[in-house]
């Protein structure tokens, strides 16, 4: 059970992902991927590899093999249709389309 | 919801079923991504890890031949920048053998087809660099002849990929200035300064433009892997791009291109351009460049120096691990 990229345990370290907040008031965003031996290095080198150029101001770091995801096959029936639910858009009303400030 | 399947090839057919190729067909043509988990065919598979790690060799053995003059740099300021750029390197080399692990392949299998020869890196980097004027060609032509091929695969079908690539450029642009004012900077100097630019760039054009590999005659697999879009122009095209880039900087520079027929074309609206010596890209391509062995050893010689502080970092990792378990 491992993410893309882990190739299950025949490296000397684990693979990490990466996430970096590039600046204040925004969210964290995955920036790639690492080798590190512990939480700690691995840190220390996303900092190394991922933000030599002042890219971010916080770093998030997570095991792969810690990550769930949605099945990859199932696209269709998990992520429902959004087909004739147009009313979940501000779009779908029209009537009030000319009136100020709606 | 379930955990994340790694996208080995022996997990699901090569063949795929009419679904899954008509889904794969689809995303190509729309110009959309392919993504780690979604099915791909198999020699897709196998070509992009051929590519990628292939680029990330690149990288990395790339780095020996400007390694040779960090201590030699001729002042701190020069020293620091050879220094942020060789780092540079390392980092591209890395985001791409993350990119390529998400094929499917392990970090220790590229290392092991790259130190036994089963994986090729660029030519290029097996060129020998004696003296401080190669900084400046290496940078100027190199870095730009890789940022020419790099640019449009930022594109790449391949999401992994194309994320690697667009940082790389992004870092790139950086490597290419710094050489060209290296040269400048001679070329403003003395006469012994001038000619030490102007040879160096004598030995590094040619090699520069064979970057982007055989004519497109002789480069059998160029069609299959632009219909796939990992591949976005002819390595021709590619070349001929960088020579119209090319001419006028060497203007700026001051310096002569080693190719008596670079000439204007008007009819075609590009520079006309000598041909060049394959038979020497295929000789040092076979092994018999000036430094291919040495590239590959000292590569060699650095992971197994290595392998103790990783197996030490491994080791006090774990017994971290060990001792929150048992609190
Ligand atoms: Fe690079
Ligand atoms: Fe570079």
């Amino acid at each position: 059970m491992t993410s893309p990229g882990d190739s299950g345990g025949r490296e000397t370290w684990p693979l990490w992902e990466v996430f970096i907040r590039s600046s204040r008031g925004l969210s964290h965003v995955h920036a790639g991927s690492l080798h590190a031996p512990d939480e700690t290095m691995a840190v220390r080198n996303a900092r190394d590899l991922y933000t030599r150029r002042a890219e971010g101001v916080s770093i998030w770091v997570v095991r792969a093999s810690d990550i769930t995801s949605s099945d990859p096959d199932a696209k269709g029936e998990f992520f429902e249709s959004p087909q004739g639910k147009e009313y979940r858009h501000a779009t779908y009303y029209k009537e009030s389309e000319a009136v100020p400030h709606l | 919801m379930t955990a994340v399947q790694p996208a080995l090839p022996e997990e699901k057919s090569a063949e795929g079923s009419v679904d899954q190729r008509r889904e794969f067909d689809r995303l190509i043509d729309a110009d959309m991504r392919i993504e780690p988990r979604d099915w791909m065919p198999d020699a897709y598979r196998k070509t992009l890890i051929r590519q990628i790690s292939q680029h990330a060799h690149s990288e990395i053995i790339g780095m020996q031949p400007e390694g040779n003059w960090i201590t030699r740099a001729p002042s701190l300021k020069r020293k620091a920048i050879l220094m942020a750029k060789v780092q540079d390197e390392a980092g591209h080399g890395l985001y791409l053998y993350s990119a390529a692990q998400t094929l499917g392949i392990d970090r220790e299998t590229m290392f092991e087809q790259l130190v036994t020869g089963a994986a090729k890196y660029s030519s290029i980097f097996n060129y020998t660099t004696p003296t401080w004027a190669d900084m400046g060609s290496i940078g100027w032509l190199v870095d730009g002849a890789a940022i020419c091929n790099q640019v449009p695969l930022c594109r790449a079908s391949y999401g992994p990929y194309g994320r690697a690539m667009t940082r790389i450029c992004k870092e790139e642009s950086f490597h290419q200035r710094q050489g060209f004012e290296i040269l400048l900077e001679l070329m403003r100097g003395t006469d012994a300064q001038k000619a030490m630019a102007q040879e160096s760039v004598n030995r590094w054009y040619a090699p520069a433009l064979m970057m982007f590999g055989p004519p497109d005659e002789d480069s059998p697999n160029s069609q299959r892997s632009m219909a796939w879009k990992i591949k976005r122009f002819s390595n021709d095209d590619l070349r001929q791009r960088f020579v119209d880039m090319l001419v006028p900087q060497a203007e700026v520079l001051g310096i002569t291109l080693p190719d008596p027929d670079i000439k204007w074309n008007e009819e075609r609206g590009h520079y006309d351009f000598g041909p060049l010596d394959w038979d020497e890209f295929y000789e040092v391509l076979a092994g018999r460049g000036q430094a291919n062995a040495v590239r590959v050893a000292r590569r060699k010689k650095a992971h197994e120096d290595g392998a103790w502080v990783r197996e030490a970092a491994r080791a006090c990792a774990d017994a971290q691990a060990a001792e929150r378990m048992a609190s």
